[in-house]
């Protein structure tokens, strides 16, 4: 069950569209900067091969830029 | 230890923000997440937002408290504070969540037959105060002690003083400010006159250079750094880290420069010589401003009982100091600081340079040091030569450690040796303390007694009988507390523990004290820029806690003095801040009127004419100066500042064949200090659950110890096991290990050396030597 947190940095003028995109995604908790274009997007998958094909979804979101890995945990499934 | 979140998805989710966030913070100074901040509080939430101080470090970041039914709720950052902007790390977010743990001191306890009773305070107190009485008239005054904080408020420090020195008439008080800001003071009075930062957090606004002297500010003050590196990405300011390991601020910074542990005075000196030699002194500035002293040297460390010494400063000229540098030349400091000669040559440009603002910022890296008095003197003889000083953008700044250490321990003077204004071996200061506070002046000694190791050693010996200690908890934070902890223990000392939470010192008490915690009482604090900043009362503590001012206002009565303590148990904060700004009247040292700290996110002093003197000694900025000329050193008889000639000296302590590693402690972001509140806020503590030793790789590798494996490491004082960590989250150079402190269950303090600057009485937390073996 990995959990992983990142920083998800949009395109120039695209942080709303970023925002739109990832809080679609089921797997996906997005913390947006107030003042700052960068957004915390937390992840929350069953195994590591749901994380990979998460991981091909967000790389086609077009209004994302980067997206820099912070934490991972990875915690039993019964918890 | 007390978890309030059951589960456990839930927490980790929520722990992969925060480091998002803690992240995102050093990357994007000045960064907001307010839904984040708000995200706790329950739907529909009718809560009442009131303005604090944060409770933990010196920086003095604004806090807006939400409470709701007499609970608090909410922390976010004060938007209308000049010192945060909104902005908070981890531990002030998340602050309050101490007070709710389940094993909270509510109610005073008594050992009676080596069992903890749970008794009525108003007995408690009774027990405290017949004790204390009955010490005096067996012992003498000079029996009883009490040992305070950089974390009481400014009326637990002020009343704490009246009753030990005006009241009883002896000196034996002091405070855990001695461990962290004594060498700072120090330093500001023997090259100033006054103490505290010339400067404040607005330099940062304006420097061009920030260099950092043996400080992970990025780890230790996260908001002030945050700001700096606005500036490097607004501006292209830059940041130089100057320290013996490499952490979270190194890598955050332009550069990073290592140096070998205790050589920062040589290389400091190096800096002067380059000044000069390259003919970067300002000379007019030094010729109007400056004087020129040497000291006494080869002053020992205080390791030996009764340790005393006292500086014989006397005059030098320039033409001497210039020839006493010579020893300093970069290629000789090179040869055994480890800093290469151009690297000295670097760091000597930026401050030589007449067109670049530079600010120094220091904490325990350089006040934790046995030659701690002198290093803060030698900075500031960088900035004194250069004249880059008291002005926007240049100064050197001492940071604090604690959210009072200025505003209670040094304003308010809870050392021995101090009072609310001056010191007690001055006769005029004696006299305008008996005048204030209506006691014969005759009452105040004139002789400091125990600073604080000295004040644990004669708890040792005997020589103390009784002990109070208030918001601290020393059995974890002294040096070498393998020997002060069984001295704590003796029947010979009785012991008084006021606190919010059990620690170790706790355990050892007689008497246990229910303390209020922060927003449970109103109160002020004074931050490193020397802005004073109150809150009111928020909620109510459980059971029985009380405001430690309280306390000790209620014993003082018990004990007859109440007359000395007139004040009212629901305005005693006022009235005492009221009675304690007559010590500052004047241009000088000014304190704000309570109505306006009531008002303002802070003031900083002097406050004149209703203004904040932002740069002190700068006639355009500081209504005090009073010479005629664009600075003035008011602190110093001849309004003269003072270039000290102060040398190299080895450590007390250094590697070699049987511990051959040097041992340097400190703190992490996670947790505040002796762990006792942070480590009962679940989300801190599972954060960072234990203490580690980090290590070099390569030194790991030949020790053959692997990340995660318990080692254990050895003093002559004793030892510690911890997990060793290696490559994490900070880099010790080879032969270095470093060990935060945090952690009650892995007691680095058994292992640290006792010794401490001969001027300053600051012991040195940051070398001694070890050996580590695999356990």
């Amino acid at each position: 069950m990995p959990i992983k947190s990142y920083l998800a940095h949009p395109h120039s003028g695209k942080k709303n569209e970023l925002i739109e995109a990832l809080s679609s995604i089921e797997q996906c908790e997005v913390v947006a900067a107030q003042n700052k274009d960068v957004i915390i997007l937390v992840t929350e998958t069953e195994d590591t091969n749901q994380e990979t094909i998460l991981k091909e979804k967000l790389d086609t979101i077009g209004s994302l830029k980067l997206l820099a890995m912070v934490s991972g945990f990875n915690t039993p499934q019964n918890n | 230890m007390y978890t309030s979140i059951t589960d456990r998805r839930k927490f980790i989710k929520k722990m992969a923000i925060l480091s998002a966030m803690t992240a995102a913070a050093t990357m994007f100074p000045g960064i907001l997440f307010a839904d984040e901040q708000e995200e706790g509080i329950p739907n529909g939430a009718n809560l009442d937002w009131k303005k604090a101080p944060c409770r933990f470090c010196g920086v003095g970041c604004g806090i807006l408290v939400g409470t709701e039914n007499g609970k608090a709720i909410a922390v976010k950052g004060d938007p209308n504070s000049a010192v945060n902007k909104g902005l908070l790390c981890v531990k002030g977010y998340h602050q309050t969540m101490c007070i709710q743990s389940k094993d909270r001191l509510t109610h005073a306890l008594v050992k009676k037959n080596g069992q903890y009773v749970k008794t009525p305070l108003s007995e408690a107190l009774d027990i405290v105060a017949n004790k204390m009485k009955e010490t005096i008239q067996k012992h003498g005054k000079d029996a009883v002690a009490m040992y305070t904080s950089g974390q009481s408020t400014i009326p637990e420090g002020y009343v704490a003083s009246k009753f030990m020195k005006g009241a009883i008439g002896t000196n034996n008080l002091d405070c855990n400010a001695r461990l962290c800001m004594a060498s700072a003071v120090a330093g500001f009075l023997t090259s100033f006159g006054a103490d505290e930062p010339m400067g404040c957090y607005e330099d940062i606004d304006h420097a061009d250079y920030f260099i950092t002297w043996g400080n992970n500010m990025a780890e230790m003050h996260p908001v002030l750094f945050s700001r700096m590196l606005e500036q490097k990405s607004r501006r292209g300011a830059k940041i130089i880290d100057f320290a013996t390991r490499t952490t979270r601020s190194s890598t955050a910074s332009d550069r990073s420069i290592l140096f070998e542990p205790q050589t920062d005075l040589a290389i400091a000196n190096a800096i002067c010589y380059e000044i000069i030699n390259n003919g970067w002194i300002n000379k007019s500035f030094v010729e109007k401003h400056c004087n020129f002293s040497k000291g006494l040297t080869n002053m020992g460390y205080g390791l030996e009982d009764n340790y005393k010494f006292k500086d014989k400063p006397s005059t030098i000229d320039f033409e001497a100091y210039k020839k006493f540098l010579e020893d300093y030349t970069p290629e000789k400091v090179a040869k055994y600081s480890k800093v290469s000669v151009k690297d000295i040559k670097y760091l000597a440009a930026i401050y030589g340079d007449p067109n670049k603002k530079v600010v120094s910022y220091w904490c325990m890296g350089m006040n934790q040091h046995t030659r701690g008095t002198w290093m803060n003197n030698l900075v500031y003889n960088i900035h004194l030569l250069t004249g880059k000083i008291s002005q926007p953008g240049n100064g050197p700044f001492s940071l604090t450690g604690q959210p009072s250490a200025c505003g209670t321990a040094r304003e308010v003077g809870t050392f021995t040796h101090k009072l609310p204004k001056g010191v007690v071996t001055n006769e005029k200061h004696r006299r305008l303390a008996a005048k204030i506070w209506k006691v014969p002046y005759e009452r105040i000694p004139a002789k400091p007694t125990y600073h604080a190791t000295e004040m644990f050693r004669a708890v040792d010996r005997g020589d103390i009988k009784f002990i109070w200690t208030q918001v601290t908890n020393p059995l974890v934070s002294l040096p070498k507390t393998g020997r002060y902890r069984p001295a704590m223990e003796k029947d010979s000392c009785f012991v008084v523990v006021s606190d919010v939470f059990p620690t170790p010192t706790s355990d050892v008490a007689d008497v246990i004290l229910p303390a209020s915690w922060h927003i449970e009482k109103s109160g002020l604090y004074g931050n490193s820029e020397r802005r004073t900043q109150h809150w009111d009362k928020m909620v109510d503590g459980p059971g029985e806690t009380t405001p430690d001012a309280w306390m000790t206002i209620e014993v003082a009565k018990r004990m007859g003095y109440g007359d000395l303590f007139p004040y009212s148990e629901e305005n005693h904060v006022e009235e005492i801040y009221n009675e304690y700004r007559q010590f500052h009247e004047g241009a000088k040292h000014g304190m704000a009127p309570l109505e306006v700290l009531k008002k303002e996110s802070g003031v900083i002093w002097p406050y004149v004419n209703g203004k904040s003197t932002q740069w002190r000694f700068n006639a355009k900025y500081d209504p005090a100066c009073s010479n005629g000329e664009n600075f003035h050193f008011y602190g110093k008889p001849d309004g003269k500042a003072v270039i000290w000639q102060r040398p190299y000296e080895p450590a007390p302590e250094v590697p070699d064949a049987t511990y051959p590693f040097w041992l340097n402690t400190g703190r992490v972001i996670e947790h505040w200090h002796t762990g006792s509140m942070t480590r009962r806020i679940p989300v801190l503590h599972k954060a960072m659950p234990s203490a580690y030793a980090e290590f070099h790789p390569e030194d790991a590798k030949a020790l053959g110890i692997r990340n995660g494996e318990r080692i254990k490491v050895t003093s002559r004082r004793g030892s510690c096991i911890l997990p060793a960590s290696i490559n994490e989250r900070g880099l010790p150079t080879k032969g270095q290990v470093f060990v935060p402190f945090f952690d009650e269950n892995m007691m680095i303090n058994d292992v640290t050396l006792d010794a401490f600057c001969p001027i300053s009485k600051e012991p040195d937390y940051k070398k001694c030597a070890v050996k580590v073996e695999k356990v």
